[in-house]
């Protein structure tokens, strides 16, 4: 091996391989139908509320990582990471960017891809970025766009939708185990309280869980209040080496796991329609990374983009067995509650942008973790776990963040 | 719904439900895989086409309120998973059926229909869709 051939080349390799990642900042755009705002100027806000935040320069930036699912469809924009980094008056630093796609875990996607840059030892500081306008289009055609999620040529060509694939999972789900339709309005219930502490949710109302069960069908047994709605919306996230925070003297907030895992892309080629065996896998990776157990997350967020996938996370991530995830509803969700799930108010209430969700959980971990979460702070938090999915459960990613 | 030589070359497998068979190991796939997920690199110039019944059984189902442009007329309507009598799931809607007749478990058969057209003047695409057996 050469590079042990100097002893002055060894201690240089020491040096470059960054032990721990760790983010220092956080900004978001307030989520929402953000008619008068563009998907450039909302990402930009984000940014550099996150540089901010962070007390950093944007020319301290290693490397700019941004998720964004469907900009080409939509926006009819691709190349977004660097239009935003232009966007945001950077051009002239010639930082690398890229945009990072796995359709609705895009944005948890692009924050790994950053972990992973700093962790090699490439950066000592990388920006994350998430953002998505998905109230561009009208109607029944974004219905088409956001079905480019899902398998397009042997589910949405047949009128699948993602709403009718987790309607399918929910039927199928409610009558094995005996689950009645309160139990997924509950993680709906329980986002819109929680987002009613939320400055940057899309809904800040509260809802019963009467108007949760008598919504408007969508695909049934789902309606209006067990889908996330379509929410423009962007936030981010800068990360640096523990070598920066040292130097520095930064408190900043360790990622102690990071796992993705990548299983059937069509719900009809999976074993079950109520598992999503990459939730378990990165689950079960993540944790065994940050050398925990589930016991001791103190809050989670997760990927609810329907009620009857919030149930089917809280299985598929260890805190229930299959089946029982109305043990941990019924033991309280609510912030004061036995597992905080969702303090930021979900995918349901502070909203859906599909890029950018992955990162708005964990910007919404990082500031529970550093106590700034105000008014919706879960208590003693010590440990946040992430988890954002792709799809229809095709993906999924989990990261584990800590104080020490 | 996209271009036509995108439907066009599907046609086999959508008008008359054409899978493969990976002759490795005798599973049968639909729709169908060049590459058996059992098998791997194995089966590679041994996934050969097999044809579909079309009978099999509704896993769960929705009906679908919300749809896409392509499908307002046909609104509601009944999307399944269905698990085919050869092995695979798939998924496509159920016909000529009131959604209360529908429950998991029924037997089903595959139909030839229209399946959407792009706006007035665009291709009509056809497929399979499925019939309660009754």
């Amino acid at each position: 091996m050469p590079y042990m051939q100097s002893s002055r080349k060894k201690l240089f390799l020491v040096r470059k391989l960054s032990k721990g990642v760790y983010i220092i900042g956080s900004g978001e755009a307030k989520y929402g139908e953000l008619w008068d705002r563009s998907l450039r100027e909302i990402a930009v806000e984000a940014g550099l509320k996150a540089v901010e935040s962070a007390g950093i320069r944007t020319k301290d930036l290693g490397a700019i990582y941004m998720g964004n699912s469907l900009g080409g469809d939509i926006s009819m924009q691709e190349h977004l990471s660097a239009l935003m980094s232009d966007h945001a008056g950077i051009a002239s630093e010639f930082v690398p960017s890229v945009r990072v796609e796995a359709s609705t875990a895009s944005g948890a996607a692009a924050f790994r891809e950053a972990y992973l840059g700093i962790k090699s030892g490439e950066y000592e500081i990388a920006m994350v970025g998430g953002a998505e306008k998905m109230t561009e289009l009208y109607g029944s055609e974004i219905i088409d766009i956001t079905s480019s999620i899902i398998d397009r040529e042997w589910e949405a060509f047949t009128g699948a939708t993602p709403a009718a694939l987790a309607a399918i999972s929910a039927r199928k789900y409610m009558a094995d185990f005996n689950v009645p339709r309160e139990i997924l309005a509950h993680i709906s219930v329980n986002d819109h309280a929680n987002a009613s502490l939320n400055e940057n949710a899309h809904f800040r109302n509260k809802i019963s869980l009467e108007q949760a069960l008598n919504a408007t069908p969508i695909a049934e047994p789902l309606n209006l209040m067990d889908c996330a709605p379509l929410s423009d919306g962007a936030s981010s996230l800068i990360l640096a080496s523990e070598n920066y925070v040292k130097e520095h003297g930064i408190e900043g907030v360790k990622i102690m796991g990071s796992a993705m895992s990548q299983g059937e892309f069509a719900l009809h080629s999976r074993k079950s329609l109520y598992t999503v065996e990459p939730t378990r896998i990165a689950a079960e990776t993540a944790l065994k990374q940050a050398g925990i157990g589930i016991k001791d997350i103190s809050m989670v967020e997760i990927h609810d983009s329907y009620s009857i996938y919030g149930l089917m996370a809280l299985e598929d991530l260890g805190f229930a067995k299959k089946g029982n995830a109305r043990e941990i509803v019924e033991n309280g969700i609510g912030i004061d509650g036995n597992l905080p799930v969702n303090p930021s108010g979900g995918l349901k209430a502070k909203g859906f942008p599909y890029g950018a969700s992955g990162v708005g959980q964990i910007v919404e971990a990082y500031n529970q973790l550093k106590n700034k979460a105000g008014k919706r702070q879960v208590k003693n938090a010590r440990y946040a776990m992430t988890h954002s999915q792709a799809g229809s459960g095709a993906a999924s990613i989990v990261h584990i963040l800590g104080v020490e | 719904m996209g271009e036509l030589s995108r439907m066009w070359r599907e046609m086999p497998s959508r008008y008359r439900m054409e899978g493969r068979k990976c002759e490795n190991c005798s599973r049968v796939y639909f729709p169908p895989r060049d590459i058996c997920p059992v098998c791997h690199r194995d089966s590679i110039g041994k996934m050969k086409p097999v044809d579909i019944a079309g009978n099999g059984e509704i896993i769960s189902y929705t009906v679908v309120h919300e749809t896409p442009p392509a499908f307002i007329r046909q609104k509601p309507y009944v999307l399944a998973i269905i698990k085919l009598d050869e092995g695979p799931m798939i998924t496509g809607q159920i016909v000529d059926s009131e959604p209360e007749e529908i429950k998991m478990g029924s037997r089903v058969k595959s139909v030839f229909r229209r399946i959407s057209e792009d706006g007035k003047s665009g291709v009509i695409h056809y497929g399979y869709k499925f019939t309660l057996d009754k």
